[in-house]
């Protein structure tokens, strides 16, 4: 799951999948698969969505649904989340199992990696012991072939006894002649697995049964029958609600179900020995087939990888790259963004200017034109200037890094710290996800299997800053630690800067996750595998094209939206009065001994409060607030910019004390609606509000004291 | 043939050895074996991480990160 228009902000909340057929001829397709093997990819090329793709595993993990026409019909397709198997152990694969058997697809897609096509197929087996109407699409086909591996895809066909073919996602290449097999599923005659003798007679004793119930039936009579010998509970009543058969009060099946397990029982087989058997049996199977059909040229074929993992993960240099990337991306972003930034608040203003010269000209009256121009108009601008140019920066040097593959190997080289923590090592993944917008980080974290180590995740995701805030934190640092004159020295004091206070948010979240560990959400770490995907060459123009269409312009766009409405709150705020104050100083005045005591004033915290919907807001409410209540001045930079705030009472305490709040105080309302929405839980939700909360309120309250007896 | 069992951490980076028993339970047991890792397979420890815990092996075809207290529990025969 990346960050795009379709997972980030309110669309990050997840309101269950609803197939939205066109008309009733449109034939619905899953698209199932492995973490990782480019389903994503596949569901772009055709239908021209943009669900993000990004080198890791585990990205898509909501039904993402898309229309692709093809030979006049509709074909409506639905990128159900990676999953290495069907049986259920997770939440990724019930979603996954649970839309093949009862979403009632006309054909199931499933995507393989043409690199590892052994433990792909794993998949594909249990699949096709469900269904007959599945297609093979063997994707990466290019990438094996740089590697050196061949596979015979006919002769996969005949073995498995549906279509396969081969795809490049990525270059389109063979995705024509998929959507032509789609139309032949209904001849396909799949084969079944073979399983032991003792389970091959279960089987033979419950299918007959089976069979005669539920008649003509695109689920599989053999897979229901094992899926009863197995007992898998969970499984058998959603079955059971969807034949409209209660498969375990039915007489004559309880009677063959009774017979099948002593015949297992008088096996020596245990229900965990069973298990066992049948995964067995269904790898086995997997092994030999692949036994014929794929040959490897070289030994070492991906020998390149190893080499720049051992550099990515030394124990000297792993975790310096790793700061020094961070670094880097923040480098180039602040840089980059000086220059485009200045630009736009010139012109901005400037087009101010003429907007109230139009404004008198055509008589509008002078308060409702100052309302709209130095309320709405004015936060708007400000929110355009500032955070424009760091996202467009930002976001594609993200897509870069998570393209290429280096995220897992974050996640790889942090796991012992979050171990030790009693928490996952991929919270690393849904931690850089927060960077891009902590909703869409919420959404990741999915990707935890364990529910207390995922919602550890979600509660300390806020304390990683999402790009609505970095801009903020960048301005202060700029303002008031490094000077506004520019150059290069300033433009690495101030990386450095920031990246001080990323690592300080990254030390919080470890700290803030031990104690989660040890005190609400007591337990030890759970399963964890991680995989580590083969290195890609990142499509360079795609990015830039898909992180500024799709991410950049609409994380602006939600700024945008409630920007101009809160500007114009303000402005209304600043204007009337009650008594010798405006309303905007009541509340302010309010709030002001709290706030003095956390290091900030009134104003900053009303800020804060006012920007719940958008943590882009913050700079810019402070800005406006302070500019109504003292004479109106051009601020023509950020140099004018400190001289406003110093004016207003900002030392070196307030300007640390603001950067520490905007690190650590309560989730945008987006985030919390979509923590509310992923745990189902009031409580949780208010827990995730209140923590990064307390904690920076604790935290203000100690710097802000404890700096002052030094000054 | 010198064969001996050691547990799958044993492993040195590069060093191939096929499973002899799983002794992990609960969801840890099917995790691995749905990533295709059961008695029988070939797993090669291909990286460390830099505190040396979680390893990466290679398993058929792709590689794995497991934590050492799961692949202490993976006995293997070298």
């Amino acid at each position: 799951m990346g960050l795009t228009a379709n997972s980030t902000g309110l669309n990050a909340v997840d309101f269950g999948l609803v197939i939205k057929k066109i008309n009733d001829n449109d034939k619905v397709i899953a698209l199932a698969g492995n973490p990782n093997v480019g389903k994503s990819t596949v569901f772009n090329e055709l239908t021209g969505l943009k669900q993000h793709t990004g080198n890791w595993a585990g990205k898509t993990v909501t039904n993402a649904q898309g229309v692709c026409n093809y030979n006049n019909t509709n074909y409506i397709l639905v990128d159900i989340p990676g999953t290495y198997s069907l049986m259920a152990h997770s939440a990724e694969e019930e979603v996954a199992r649970d839309f093949i058997c009862f979403g009632n697809p006309d054909a199931v897609i499933v995507v393989c990696d043409a690199t590892c096509l052994e433990r792909n197929l794993n998949l594909v087996l249990q699949t096709i012991e469900i269904t007959d109407n599945v297609v093979v699409c063997v994707n990466l086909m290019d990438e094996a072939k740089n590697k050196g591996i061949e596979i015979d895809l006919k002769e996969l066909s005949i073995k498995l006894g549906v279509p396969v073919v081969g795809t490049s996602a990525r270059s389109g290449k063979g995705l024509n002649e998929m959507m032509n097999m789609l139309e032949t599923v209904g001849n396909n005659h799949p084969i079944s697995i073979k399983y032991i003798k003792s389970i091959e007679e279960a089987i033979a004793l419950v299918e007959p049964v089976i069979k005669e119930k539920i008649g003509d039936c695109t689920i599989h009579s053999r897979w229901i029958a094992l899926k009863l010998i197995d007992y898998d509970t969970a499984l058998i009543s959603s079955l059971s609600s969807y034949l409209g058969l209660d498969l375990l009060e039915d007489n004559e099946i309880a009677k063959s179900l009774h017979k099948a397990r002593e015949i297992i029982s008088q096996n020596n087989i245990t229900d965990e020995g069973l298990k066992d058997k049948i995964v067995s049996c269904i790898v086995l199977t997997a092994e030999e087939i692949c036994m014929d059909i794929v040959r490897f040229d070289r030994k070492c074929y991906n020998a390149n990888d190893r080499k720049i993992d051992k550099i990515l993960t030394n124990k000297w240099t792993g975790f310096p790259i790793m700061i020094a990337l961070l670094g880097l991306v923040f480098w180039i972003t602040i840089t980059g963004a000086n220059y485009p930034s200045a630009l736009l608040s010139d012109g901005l203003f400037w087009l101010e200017d003429r907007l109230v010269e139009l404004c008198i000209l055509i008589r509008v009256p002078k308060f409702i034109y100052e309302m709209l121009i130095f309320g709405a108009y004015r936060v708007l601008a400000w929110v355009v200037s500032v955070m424009l140019p760091p996202m467009a920066i930002f976001f594609p040097l993200f897509t870069l890094l998570e393209d290429l593959g280096y995220l897992p190997r974050v996640a790889f080289n942090l796991d012992k710290s979050f171990k030790k923590c009693c928490a996952c090592g991929k919270q690393a993944l849904t931690m850089v996800m927060g960077f891009g917008c902590n909703a869409a980080g919420i959404v990741g974290c999915r990707i935890i299997d364990s529910p207390r180590e995922r919602l550890i995740a979600m509660i300390t995701n806020n304390f990683v800053p999402c790009n609505g805030r970095f801009p903020t934190l960048i301005a202060i640092i700029t303002m008031f630690f490094v000077g506004t004159t520019g150059g290069l020295v300033q433009s690495l004091v101030s990386t450095m800067l920031l990246t001080v206070v990323i690592l300080l948010g990254i030390f919080m979240t470890f700290a803030i996750s031990a104690l989660l560990s040890k005190t609400i959400l007591k337990g030890e770490a759970s399963a964890f595998t991680l995989e580590l995907p083969p290195y890609r060459k990142p499509k360079i123009l795609e990015i830039i094209v898909r992180s500024v269409f799709d991410r950049t312009l609409f994380v602006l766009g939600r700024a945008i939206a409630i920007s101009a409405p809160a500007g114009l709150v303000i402005w209304i705020l600043a204007n009337i009065s009650i008594g010798n104050y405006t309303l905007l100083a009541h509340c302010s005045n309010f709030l002001n001994p709290f706030a003095q005591a956390l290091g900030m004033d009134g104003v900053i915290l009303l800020a804060f409060i006012l920007g719940f919907p958008a943590n882009e807001i913050v700079i810019p409410i402070i800005i406006m607030s302070y500019m109504a209540t003292g004479s109106i001045m051009k601020l023509d930079s950020l140099f004018e910019l400190r001289q406003l705030l110093v004016n207003n009472g900002w030392t070196w305490i307030t300007a640390i004390s603001t950067m520490l709040f905007s690190l650590m105080h309560f989730p945008c309302s987006t985030t919390c609606l979509t923590i509310k929405k992923e745990t189902q839980s009031n409580k949780w939700t208010a827990i995730s509000f209140l923590v990064p909360t307390v904690t920076g309120i604790i935290i203000c309250f100690l710097f802000a004291n404890i700096a002052r007896l030094f000054i | 043939m010198n064969k001996s069992v050691c547990s799958l951490t044993d492993l040195k980076i590069g060093e191939t050895a096929r499973v002899n028993k799983l002794s992990l339970t609960g969801s840890m047991r099917r995790r691995v074996q749905d990533i295709g890792l059961i008695e029988g397979t070939e797993v090669e420890c291909v990286l460390k991480s830099p505190g040396g815990d979680p390893i990466a092996y290679q398993i058929r075809g792709a590689i794995i990160a497991l934590r050492n207290e799961d692949s202490l529990n993976i006995l293997v025969t070298v």
